[in-house]
């Protein structure tokens, strides 16, 4: 079992949920998040006063996914979440140890 | 027996009082957007506490200091109309009921002594506040007023054209708003830490209720309907576009982009400007008061940096400013034409009325400072002026007010986590 994270520019959120429905996985969690990386911040002004904001909103998406699926469905995401401009974000997988379905007490694949 | 009330200039009063009155609610707005969003409240209450309390003092002695019978051009007979009684009985002799004019002139000393909130945004006890309220209009507010507008005040006498109020109501609060800026200290952070507007559609909100408001205060300084009246609006009118459009073109050239921000401050700067000069010029001499207007503070609310005072909302630079440039430039582009009948130096009227319009400018400003850095001086030593740095990081709506403005965020009252960590009790089941 992975967990795959993707951090990426808000408007693609769409664009990924749909791929990510188009091969098949059932579930993923939205959130709101924000940071810097490489696009860096941009700056406001205000009655002629220059204000850097330095962390910029993105959405985060977290998957979890069987071992043998998560380089597909990395390549999913990036495939959709890509623009070719500075700022399009990161994907990772890490290791998940357990999952539990709440509802019936299922574990690993089958919870998902 | 015959009445010689006259009800269109009566009805309009009225109307105009009301709309005077709008212009509170719009100044709250207008300053509560650009604080930040857990001092909003404050903001709010800072600005519309300072009308309940002078609102008060007006019936009993506010309107008779004001326009009392004058000792020596300073100060008028503190208990001439004192609880207002003497004015309410039916005056067959009068155009407009004479409780008219108090109730209108009320309305000024409301607005303008929150006017002076925006410059200690973030930071001030409520109570110290209020106090500082009622003292400020009680020692500077009712006895410049009274100078400006009362027969026999000295500014009035000396010939000073100030028709609504850039003496006596911007001047007067942006020079109050320099002393307290300077007396309660800059808030915590500032300038390193960016402090933006929370909420710009208020700002722009009240700006726009402020404009409204405006021809009321203007128009309604005619006191009756008629031709100055009709002239004033219009002139406040192009000022305030001209003002506005010169706010934006600097904006453009200096920072790259003409800012909604920029907007609402070009209209208020214009305004400000217009309103002792909308009387005394032309059509083209209130664009030209507009235009330098909005420039010259555009560039003004820069100062702050420079000199290190932290006037939150720019009263000075705005207020302050825009009321010397329009009380000024009447020395310069006043007509003959316009209502109040002065030439000024461009229309061959000579520097005699610039003279005149500075004396009475620089009078106020002069007073207005000393006497509100005395007044703050004693309410920081005996209670104290500001909250305390816990209190200004969390915010003062919360501190002072015990309220937040929005539940928008996740852990807030509306969404999923609605009521997750908060539970009620009501004071009244203690009981």
């Amino acid at each position: 079992m992975k967990l795959i994270t993707a951090i990426i520019k808000p408007f693609k959120l769409d664009d990924i949920k749909e791929a990510l429905e188009g091969v098949g996985v059932k579930g993923m969690t939205v959130s709101e998040a924000s940071g810097f990386g490489r696009q860096g911040g941009h700056t406001e002004v205000y009655r002629g006063a220059e204000y850097t904001v330095t962390l910029v909103p993105k959405v985060r998406i977290e998957v979890l996914i069987e071992d043998e699926r998560a380089e597909e469905v990395i390549g999913v995401i990036v495939g959709a979440a890509q623009t070719g401009k500075i700022g399009d974000g990161k994907v990772w997988a890490v290791p998940v140890e357990t999952v539990v379905r709440v509802r019936t007490g299922e574990r690993g694949a089958e919870a998902l | 027996m015959d009445s010689a009330l006259n009800s269109g200039d009566t009805a309009w009063l009225i109307t105009a009082t009301a709309m005077v009155l709008l212009m509170i609610p719009g100044l709250a707005l207008f300053y509560g957007g650009m604080v930040r969003s857990k001092s909003v409240l404050n903001m709010l209450m800072m600005v519309m506490g300072a009308a309940f309390v002078v609102g008060i003092l007006w019936v009993f002695y506010g309107y008779s200091m004001t326009f009392g019978t004058s000792s020596g051009g300073l100060i008028g007979n503190f208990t001439e109309y004192f609880g207002l009684e003497s004015l309410i009985a039916d005056n067959p002799e009068a155009t407009t009921p004479p409780i008219a004019f108090v109730a209108f002139q009320m309305m000024f000393a409301c607005l303008t002594v929150g006017l002076i909130a925006g410059a200690i945004a973030d930071r001030t006890k409520y109570a110290a506040w209020m106090i500082f309220a009622g003292v400020w209009a009680s020692l500077v507010y009712f006895p410049v007023a009274h100078w400006v507008w009362a027969s026999g005040g000295w500014i009035f006498e000396l010939g000073v054209i100030d028709f609504a109020g850039g003496t006596a109501v911007h001047i007067n609060a942006g020079a109050a708003a320099l002393a307290l800026a300077i007396i309660i200290g800059k808030r915590r952070g500032w300038p390193k830490t960016p402090m933006r507007p929370h909420n710009l559609t208020i700002v722009m909100l009240g700006a726009g209720l402020l404009w409204f408001g405006w021809f009321g205060f203007n128009a309604g300084s005619a006191l009756a309907a008629n031709n100055t009246a009709a002239v004033v609006v219009l002139n406040t009118m192009v000022a305030t576009c001209a003002a506005a459009i010169a706010w934006l073109v600097v904006e453009k050239i200096r920072d790259g982009h003409a800012t909604s921000l920029g907007a609402a401050s070009g209209v208020v700067a214009g305004l400000v400007a217009i309103t002792p000069a909308c009387s005394a010029v032309s059509p083209i001499g209130a664009i030209i008061v507009g235009v330098l207007a909005g420039a010259i503070c555009a560039l003004a609310v820069s100062l702050k940096y420079k000199f290190k005072y932290d006037d939150s909302l720019d009263v000075v630079g705005i207020h302050l400013v825009g009321g010397l440039v329009g009380t000024l430039l009447i020395g310069i582009l006043a007509t003959d034409l316009a209502p109040a009948g002065v030439n000024g130096l461009l229309y061959g009227g000579g520097a005699d009325q610039l003279g005149k319009q500075a004396i009475g400018a620089f009078a106020v400003l002069g007073y207005s400072l000393i006497v509100t850095a005395i007044i703050a001086f004693i309410i920081k030593a005996v209670m104290g002026f500001r909250t305390d740095e816990e209190s200004e990081a969390e915010g003062v709506d919360v501190t002072e007010h015990a309220e937040s403005a929005y539940e928008l965020g996740d852990s807030g009252g509306g969404g999923v986590f609605a009521g997750v960590g908060h539970a009620a009790r009501s004071k009244s089941e203690e009981m």
